[in-house]
């Protein structure tokens, strides 16, 4: 499914140059579960910037079902997005003028469904993570968790092959923290996604099967035996989110 | 989802909707109500030289002013009485080319001919002047030391009205009494062409009473008075009016459109040059052109290519406009356009800064909707729509204010005065009028009258108008937008979402 090859990323912060990204090489299978970790600033959003398309490597390839999303011009680039990849964020990114309905709409607007059609997939988006009720409200009607169940449902209702996302849990308390990890395994399960995930949470990461940790743009991979798989996918989230995870 | 969007977005940002909006909507209230006004001075321009000028014609062609010759003195009416018995009554009537300048009645045909006229037709302007009284001679008494004969008397000196102070008499004489009372009756009458009743003197006035003169009535005793100087000498249609011995019969009254009549009477043309031993002269010719476009190029060639003569069109006449309607017209065309404007161009900027600060903070949503896969292009859509809908709202807004205060002008009517100075060659209207006005040394040609004349200021708002105040809205509206647009859609994703997280 994804294969990155030798995939740098340069920024220059003044006159020094920053790589955040040091020959990084991935390869993530359709289904794959990844979870990246890493100190702040180490590359880990870059990464997930690389795997979605939103941002071009300085050298290197990123191979998405064996298409360079590199080397594709902007416009085709965002057809990719708009038709293969869901985006989570870690601060829900929900246009607040938009209700819950019609946010998870806006994600089927690149493809050119009809308003009816995007109306009943956002409806039955929102059923699936359990808002339902409460696809007329606005973000700012909405608790912290509800907001992020609005922004998995805007992903996942173009039905796409990757999930990203990007510190899901990060803005929301302990609680709220267990219900998304639980729902997003719980769609990863269901839909045999390709699932990326980054976070500072060490008891999420120890669910993962596949650990990945980005230092100064380098990256490691470590198995992980103990992961939750997809039958073990709705158990409780163990520790809290200061233990270290180990690359 | 495009609508739905906007409308939340506006709905969110409505006070900052709302300044932009303003803001056009002043601009172009400005500039609807400033378009009308000055159309409305226009108007009113034309209006007054059309009071002058008549409906149809494009400009007038008088005799130049001549240098008079070494030693010579200008052409002037002079009256002669001769000394009679006391008590016998003394009149002259004379009916006299107004300012003594004339040309062939044949230049017409001439001006007829010139590249770009459609049509001409001569005019005879001429005055009235009965004088009727007599004079009383003055007693002398003789002084005690030089006794004269008794009963001795002398007469004035006729050499003024009001009386001699004596002669022919002794040291110690005095003169007692004596003097001369004369009634002065003058009125204006022009010699009009019968033929094209559309165009010279008589357009400038609407029958009210009775009839024009009819095509055939080319030298049929009939007149057309002025409705104010019949209202003075108590005429009215079918009463007779005499000329110069001639008998007329009235057979319309005319009221002028607006300020002074071109005369008091009307006469056909042919009338008026043999009862002023004027045959075959005419003062003016009136011109219309073939396209009103093409004033200037007629004037020249007539000039160029009809000797001895001045062309006058209306835009020299508007030259000699002043007063509160110059006045209001200049403040209109200056002053108010340029302010409309510049207040246009602060909305629109103001409305572009807004824009701009609109699409910064709002630089994460239209980073998210790119990582959903929104093109550019419908990013950009959005933003300018939004700004189109601000200056739609504003044009609306903006149209309606502006028809509002040209309709507010209209309703209050505010008076104009236009000054109409002297201009060389045109003809001078009612000139001296009826109530005992002397013209007595009349100047000649070309030092016509000043005329004076109120008009109501209306502030008429053209299609035109409205069709500008849209265009300028959506104009308004899409320049605002299109820095916005142009910042939105170069936002990368990558950077939109990290610039916030």
């Amino acid at each position: 499914m994804y294969e990155l090859i030798g995939v740098t990323k340069q920024y220059r912060r003044g006159q020094e140059r920053v790589d955040a990204l040091a020959g990084v090489d991935l390869t993530l299978a359709q289904g794959d579960r990844l979870v990246i970790q890493g100190p702040t600033g180490g590359g880990k959003s870059t990464l997930l910037q690389m795997l979605g398309g939103l941002d071009r490597p300085t050298s290197g390839r990123v191979l998405l079902d064996g298409t360079d999303l590199a080397a594709l011009p902007e416009r085709k680039l965002t057809a990719v997005r708009g038709q293969n990849i869901g985006f989570v964020f870690q601060s829900f990114n929900l246009i607040p003028t938009l209700t819950a309905q019609e946010n998870v709409e806006t994600a089927l607007v690149p493809l050119g469904v009809k308003p009816a059609e995007r109306r009943s997939r956002a409806a039955e988006a929102l059923e699936s993570v359990g808002l339902g009720e409460r696809s007329g409200h606005l973000p700012s009607e909405l608790s912290g968790g509800q907001q992020q169940r609005v922004a998995i449902a805007r992903a996942l209702v173009k039905r796409p092959k990757v999930l990203l996302a990007d510190e899901p849990t990060g803005n929301l308390d302990e609680s709220m923290r267990d219900e998304i990890v639980e729902l997003l395994e719980g769609l990863w399960k269901e839909h045999g996604l390709t699932f990326v995930m980054v976070t500072h949470d060490s008891a999420i990461a120890r669910r993962a099967p596949r650990l990945a940790t980005i230092r100064k743009g380098r990256i490691t991979i470590k198995e992980n035996p103990r992961a939750a798989t997809p039958d073990r996918a709705s158990a409780p989230v163990p520790g809290t989110a200061s233990d270290p995870v180990e690359a | 989802m495009f609508f739905t969007y906007l409308r939340r977005e506006l709905r969110r940002r409505r006070k900052a909707a709302l300044v932009v909006a303003s803001g056009l909507a002043l601009g172009i209230a400005l500039v609807i109500v400033v378009n009308s006004v000055s159309s409305g001075m226009n108007q009113a321009q034309g209006k007054v030289l059309e009071s002058l000028y008549g409906l149809g014609t494009d400009l007038t062609v008088t005799k130049a002013q001549e240098r008079p010759a070494d030693g010579a003195q200008p052409q002037r009416p002079r009256f002669e009485f001769q000394g009679k018995d006391e008590g016998e009554e003394q009149s002259s009537d004379r009916l006299m080319v107004q300012g003594f300048q004339t040309l062939a009645d044949s230049t017409v045909a001439t001006v007829a001919g010139q590249p770009g006229v459609d049509r001409a037709v001569g005019g005879l302007s001429l005055v009235n002047l009965k004088i009727n009284g007599e004079f009383a001679r003055g007693r002398i008494q003789r002084g005690q030391t030089q006794q004269g004969p008794p009963g001795a008397e002398t007469g004035g000196n006729g050499s003024g009205i009001g009386g001699g102070s004596g002669g022919g008499s002794g040291p110690g004489d005095t003169v007692t009494g004596g003097g001369a009372a004369f009634d002065v009756d003058s009125f204006t009458l022009y010699g009009t062409d019968v033929t094209a009743p559309d165009l010279g003197p008589l357009t400038t006035s609407t029958v009210s009473q009775g009839r024009t003169f009819e095509t055939t009535e080319t030298d049929a005793a009939v007149a057309v008075v002025d409705s104010a100087y019949a209202q003075e000498k108590d005429l009215a249609v079918g009463d007779e009016l005499t000329v110069k011995n001639v008998a007329f019969e009235i057979v319309g009254i005319a009221t002028a459109d607006r300020g002074q009549a071109a005369a008091q009477v009307y006469l056909p043309l042919k009338r008026a040059q043999t009862l002023s031993a004027s045959a075959a002269e005419i003062t003016t010719i009136y011109v219309k052109a073939t396209d009103s476009t093409r004033i200037d190029a007629v004037k020249t060639a007539i000039q160029k290519n009809v000797t001895g003569t001045t062309v006058t069109t209306s835009a020299d006449l508007a030259q000699t406009v002043s007063g509160s309607l110059d006045t209001a017209a200049d403040l209109a065309s200056n002053v108010g356009k340029w302010l409309s404007y510049a207040v246009l161009l602060a909305a629109v900027l103001v409305a572009g800064l807004l824009t701009s600060s609109a699409v910064t903070r709002r630089v994460r949503e239209f980073g998210t909707l790119k990582a959903l896969g929104w093109k550019s292009g419908r990013v950009t859509r959005q933003v300018v729509g939004e700004a189109l809908v601000n200056g739609f709202i504003g044009g609306a807004l903006g149209i309606a204010i502006g028809l509002a205060g040209a309709y507010a002008v209209t309703a209050v009517s505010p008076t104009l005065t236009a000054e109409l100075g002297s201009t060389g060659g045109m003809f001078g209207g009612g000139g001296g009028g009826g109530r005992g006005g002397m013209v007595f040394g009349g100047g000649p040609a070309g030092t016509a009258a000043g005329k004076t004349v109120d008009i109501a200021l209306t502030a008429p708002v053209s299609v035109t108008t409205v069709g500008l105040a849209v265009l300028l809205a959506l104009g308004g509206g899409l320049v605002a937008g299109a820095f916005g647009a142009w910042r939105a859609s170069r936002l990368r994703p990558a950077d939109a979402l990290r610039r916030v997280e």
